[in-house]
């Protein structure tokens, strides 16, 4: 699947919304009277299961693609023998040791003007982002990363919001280190639960929990809150909801484009040759991720700043989502595809099912009358 | 072939491709095997159908459960022998048998009248009424010169099945996702 060629791939990674539409759609014919051969002819419905075994367009989002190793012969294996040896006995040492250092740095500057300045709040808040942006270009140097930022700078001023494709976590340290947005975060257990809530809780973060529903009205509330709030730090949103591998984009949530203000788009894109940046949250943890990511070259990435957006007339929330998906995706080369990131962790509504059954009973019925 | 390694070998390929009766190419085979693999999260040698369900594609189509119930379990040779209904060198004899075997649930070599129901009712969910159901299938039946109480075996089937066959079913672009 792997070596499937160019054009192949471009044909199935259309939107294949076509491939929901009903099997009466095919080569149409005038309604004509139903037959039993008709009610017995199940094919299509087959013929699409069988498709969705063979492959699908929302597992192709989540794979790692392996790099092809390049080590294969004589002459480049202790090469590249070599480059492991430089890459985890001094590369990553030097990496470890920077980010330590710069860890203690943080800290060491870090809670004691957040509990001595407490009295003078926006002198402590702008000496808070600095230092988290510090951070932030730490933890960049430690993994050597080799960022190109394009476009004009956000800045900061209310009503405003932040959206980009999610690759990884480290997609926020990389926009964070040249501007300490806000965020919305799923709440994560271990060390990474931690910095959450003691450090990024004074640049501005917005929890929420994935499963919890109810949440949604309540996170809702508080982004609106935050947007119009004329201190806040800008709000970064992840809208794909999980991390996606850098070559597709899931759908956009629309939660971000229903708070009446401008959206910023944001597309990153990194390149793969030094890196596969991809966090699969499923078979890594962070940590784990972090280490491959310090034991390799480089992190090299682009980040595009793009024209804000805002809703048109008549637009509905999903439409303007879709559009700026649309933006994002043409500028970082992603592909688009029609499912909610959500369901790598459930399945999808019945509601799905029941259009497509909707569909075929109407179709019969409709057929019957013809009598 | 009972573990999915990550190595098919020759003698391997060979021995799926007979069991399936040549209906796919050894290099089809190969990618039915990364695919087999890709669907196998857990290692166990067979795709659960919490795996297969997984696949939002899959899982939002009506008959799912049903093919679930043929599907689950199934190590690699045999996931191939299903998937090979859907291959263009079968024969449309063998087509029709594939369909003949999702009708007949109970597996008693007959398709009754609440067999095909049933499969309407998987087909239509909660925007038919059983009572719509029941006359169309009484109609057609009767248009078509059976009774409510006719048993389909698989002759019959062929019968009613292969007048019409103007649409490709298993049409050739989905053997094109393989290569």
């Amino acid at each position: 699947m792997a070596s499937s060629s160019v054009a192949a791939d471009m044909e199935l990674d259309h939107p294949n919304l076509e491939d929901y539409l009903p099997p009466d759609s095919l080569p149409q014919e005038a309604p004509r009277n139903l037959h039993l051969r008709d009610l017995l002819d199940i094919s299509p419905v087959l013929t699409e299961a069988a498709g969705a075994i063979v492959d699908d367009s929302f597992t192709r989002c989540f794979k790692s693609n392996s790099p092809e190793p390049w080590n294969w012969n004589i002459y480049l294996f202790p090469l590249w023998c070599f480059g492991v040896v430089i890459r985890y006995g001094i590369l990553f040492p030097l990496r470890s040791l920077t980010l330590a250092i710069g860890w203690l740095a943080f800290f060491a500057a870090f809670f004691p003007v957040h509990f001595l300045l407490k009295g003078q709040d926006k002198l402590r808040s702008k000496i808070e982002r600095k230092l988290v942006e510090m951070m932030c270009s730490v933890f960049v140097a430690s993994w050597t990363g080799v960022i190109k930022y394009h476009g004009p700078r956000p800045s900061t001023r209310p009503h405003q919001v932040f959206v980009a494709n999610h690759t990884s976590m480290i997609d926020f340290i990389i926009l964070e280190q040249m501007t300490a947005f806000a965020v919305i975060m799923q709440k994560h257990p271990g060390w990474v639960g931690f910095i959450q809530k003691t450090i990024l809780e004074s640049v501005g973060c917005i929890w929420f929990n994935r499963n919890d529903l109810r949440d949604r009205e309540v996170t809702a509330r508080k982004l609106r809150e935050h947007v119009q709030h004329p201190d806040s730090n800008p709000l970064l949103i992840f809208p794909e909801g999980t991390c996606v591998n850098n070559q597709y984009t899931v759908m956009f949530k629309k939660g971000a484009f229903e708070l009446g203000c401008a959206v910023c788009p944001i597309a990153i894109k990194y390149n793969k040759i030094f890196v596969d940046a991809f966090w699969n949250s499923k078979k890594q943890s962070f940590t784990m991720h972090l280490v491959r990511l310090m034991t390799s070259w480089a992190v090299v990435c682009d980040v595009w700043y793009l024209e804000p957006q805002y809703l048109r007339e008549g637009e509905t929330a999903i439409a303007f989502a879709e559009r700026v998906r649309d933006m994002i995706a043409a500028r970082a080369g992603l592909k688009k595809v029609p499912w909610d990131g959500y369901l790598k962790h459930n399945r999808p509504s019945p509601k799905h099912t029941e259009e497509k059954q909707r569909i075929f009973a109407d179709s019969v019925l409709r057929r019957l009358e013809e009598k | 072939m009972g573990s999915t390694s990550s190595m098919l070998t020759q003698y391997d390929i060979e021995e799926v491709q007979d069991h399936c009766d040549h209906a796919f190419s050894q290099q089809e085979i190969v990618s039915l095997y990364h695919r087999f693999c890709q669907l196998d999260r857990n290692g166990g040698g067979f795709v659960s159908a919490d795996e297969f369900m997984s696949v939002p594609e899959f899982a939002v189509n009506p008959l799912s459960q049903r093919l679930l119930r043929m599907l689950d379990g199934l190590n690699f040779k045999e996931f191939v022998a299903f998937l090979s209904a859907f291959s263009p060198r079968t024969s449309l004899q063998q087509k029709i048998e594939f369909i003949f075997r999702v009708y007949d649930t109970d597996c008693n070599g007959k398709v009754a009248f609440e067999d095909i129901l049933s499969i309407l009712r998987d087909l239509s969910g909660s925007f038919m009424t059983e009572e719509q159901r029941q006359k169309v299938l009484t109609h057609v039946l009767e248009e078509a010169g059976y009774t409510k109480d006719s048993h389909f075996t698989l002759p019959d089937f062929m019968k009613v099945r292969s007048s019409s066959f103007s649409r490709s079913i298993y049409s050739s672009h989905k053997s094109n996702q393989l290569s």
